[in-house]
């Protein structure tokens, strides 16, 4: 009886412990280990094993300056995507049905379309041929090329995440008594301070936790810096992709992946205390 | 002098009419209660005097000033939602202090208000606590020091008691009262509930389809209802039908007596009389012969269900230790004043917007 007890938690969670084993921890530990071998451009992987990889990543300034722009376009993104997030967000909750559902699946829709077609479509906006610089030609501003900069990876990334900040903060909205607001202008506040002070605190959360996933994603995008911001312009994805497709040096490109993975772990760990500490505060 | 005035106040949403050419006017100081079923039009009035609903046509008057396209934050009513709509983030005090900081009053009187508007809820001792650490008679009283701290020319209720059980319902009904009275304020109170209307108000106005049917002090409402509506939505009442005869009516062959209306002889009428107006006297005394089918206990008084020649009839008899109360099977025989049941033409063909 017991026995059976003990084992029946273990044998329902049997497939997606399998799952989780074979797809996420046995990938991420073989990484680990290639990460620590060593590499000759002549003979290929070694089997003996070295730190060399990881000095050699993390004393280059060149894969720093990648490090740190990562970072940088990660929380570019995820300021812009809060900035524009949040009042999308605020609107879409104070419509109506249809207009609410129409909306939404404007905001949703993307999602179903490839992120690599979506790019496409954007480099074929921002190219020097492209809509805008036509346009600015047009308007005697002389032709603007934004495709293969930062602003382009910039641009892309916020088109691609806001879904991610909306989604939670719309939810955040819903829970809300609609009584708050009107309870606040009834009290003298402005519609901007009644915002500020009663909405935004109550919705805090839902705002920090969209910009956890779109920091996360945005770190680790792939296919929106490799085709936005072209051979010169990396981020952390795209030169681990180099590393394992064109320069075949395998431990360095997994060495490199294991430095972001923890870097980003460390830096969502630490905003997600902030956010728990932040709901012991709201929920109590 | 009315303090504040509805002016034929409406609004209507695509064909649907929610409130229709409501007048009313309110006196300094008074309690009015909006009385009706869900959906009489009865909240959205309310908030039409809140601003927080654009009204269709009419017009809002305050103390001679006309407010009806005015900005919720501008007309400076002090507002209960019926759910309370604290804000959860902040403590008691930071709740109550909020209006006081919108109107950019200094901290030593912010806190001396704040202070004294929860002394008078008697929430002293609760400063620091947050929304959610309270009870919802506790919520309740700070919902109300947080629209009174303001000093507001109007206070506004909507369905204030209808989240507290029964018990703490009535205690805060007299708290309610007891609150406004001290501080004077002309209060509006939306509610669907007859007895909190009837209990604390100075003047009941009952809404039905949008429209006011009936405005007066609680007990006329209650002793003179307006319309058949009015009379069984407000507490328990017989309605017999029968012809009209002088001060009396036939109903399937016996004669009752009533006073009212100056149906002729012979015209089809309604009889309507309290439960509470009927007595249970001895054989040969009463109007109405009939037989006990049920009773109901209900502390204070007795319910009985009489199965008579015109119908069921309610009786409700106070429980006195005069005699026992007869039981079920009994015969017994009923009596009224003749001026306790009023007669009134029966309603032909009623036309009725459903809403």
């Amino acid at each position: 009886m017991t026995a059976r007890t003990h084992s029946t938690p273990w044998f329902l969670s049997l497939p997606g412990l399998i799952f989780f084993l074979g797809m996420v921890v046995l990938p991420l530990v073989l990484t680990a280990v290639l990460s620590f071998h060593a590499y000759d451009f002549n003979l290929g992987v070694r089997d003996t094993y070295t730190l060399s990889n990881y000095t050699t990543v993390l004393s280059d300034p060149y894969f720093l300056s990648i490090f740190w722009r990562t970072l940088r376009i990660a929380f570019i993104t995820t300021v812009l995507c809060v900035m524009i997030g949040v009042p999308e967000a605020y609107i879409l909750s104070r419509m109506w049905n249809p207009w609410r559902s129409v909306f939404l699946l404007v905001i949703i829709g993307p999602l179903l379309v490839s992120v690599v077609v979506r790019s496409f479509g954007w480099s074929m906006l921002l190219g020097s041929t492209g809509l805008i610089s036509k346009a600015s030609i047009m308007l005697g501003l002389g032709p603007v090329r934004i495709l293969y900069s930062e602003t382009a990876i910039v641009i892309a990334l916020v088109h691609v995440m806001l879904p991610f900040m909306i989604i939670p903060v719309w939810t955040a909205i819903q829970k809300l008594d609609p009584g708050l607001e009107s309870a606040a202008w009834s009290l003298g506040a402005s519609r901007f301070t009644a915002m500020r002070r009663i909405i935004l605190p109550q919705i805090s959360l839902g705002v920090l936790s969209g910009s956890l996933i779109v920091f996360g994603l945005s770190a680790s995008s792939f296919a929106i810096p490799g085709l936005l911001g072209g051979r010169r312009l990396k981020m952390a994805a795209t030169v681990v992709y180099d590393e394992y497709m064109h320069e075949l040096n395998w431990p360095l490109g997994a060495a490199i992946a294991f430095i972001v993975l923890v870097a980003n772990l460390l830096i969502m760990l630490a905003y997600n205390r902030m956010i728990e500490a932040r709901a012991r505060k709201v929920l109590g | 002098m009315s303090f504040l005035t509805l002016n034929s106040l409406s609004k209507t949403y695509g064909n649907f009419t929610a409130v229709d050419a409501v007048s009313l006017e309110v006196g300094k100081g008074e309690f009015v209660s909006l009385l009706g079923p869900s959906g009489c039009g009865k909240t959205t009035t309310l908030q039409m005097i809140a601003g927080l609903v654009e009204p269709s046509a009419g017009s809002v008057m305050l103390d001679g000033r006309d407010i009806t396209h005015e900005k919720p934050n501008r007309r400076g009513l002090g507002i209960v939602f019926q759910t309370y709509a604290l804000f959860p983030h902040m403590t008691v005090a930071q709740n109550v202090s909020f209006g006081l900081e919108m109107r950019r009053i200094g901290k030593a009187e912010r806190d001396r208000r704040v202070a004294e508007v929860l002394a008078l809820v008697k929430l002293d001792r609760f400063f620091d606590r947050y929304p959610r650490q309270l009870s919802g008679g506790q919520r309740q009283r700070v919902a109300i020091a947080r629209a009174l701290v303001i000093e507001p020319p109007v206070l506004l209720l909507d369905e204030p008691l209808s989240n507290l059980d029964a018990k703490l319902r009535e205690e805060m009904q007299f708290e309610l009262r007891r609150i406004q009275q001290t501080v004077g304020t002309t209060t509006i109170m939306v509610t669907h509930d007859q007895g909190e209307a009837l209990s604390i108000s100075d003047r009941v106005v009952v809404m039905e389809h949008g429209r006011m049917t009936q405005v007066d002090v609680p007990a006329a409402v209650y002793d003179h209802p307006a319309t058949e509506f009015i009379s069984s939505f407000i507490g328990k009442m017989n309605n017999i039908s029968g012809t009209a005869l002088t001060s009396a009516i036939q109903s399937s062959g016996v004669i009752l007596p009533a006073t009212g209306s100056g149906a002729a002889e012979g015209e089809p009428v309604i009889l309507s009389l309290r439960p509470e107006r009927i007595n249970i006297v001895p054989a040969g005394e009463g109007h109405l012969p009939g037989v006990v089918s049920a009773r109901f206990f209900f502390g204070s008084h007795w319910l009985f269900n009489v199965e008579t020649a015109v119908g069921l009839i309610i009786v409700s008899s106070p429980n006195t230790d005069r005699s026992l109360p007869p039981a079920v099977g009994q015969p017994v025989e009923l009596a009224w004043a003749p001026e306790s049941a009023r007669m009134a033409a029966r309603p032909q063909e009623v036309s009725r917007v459903e809403g």
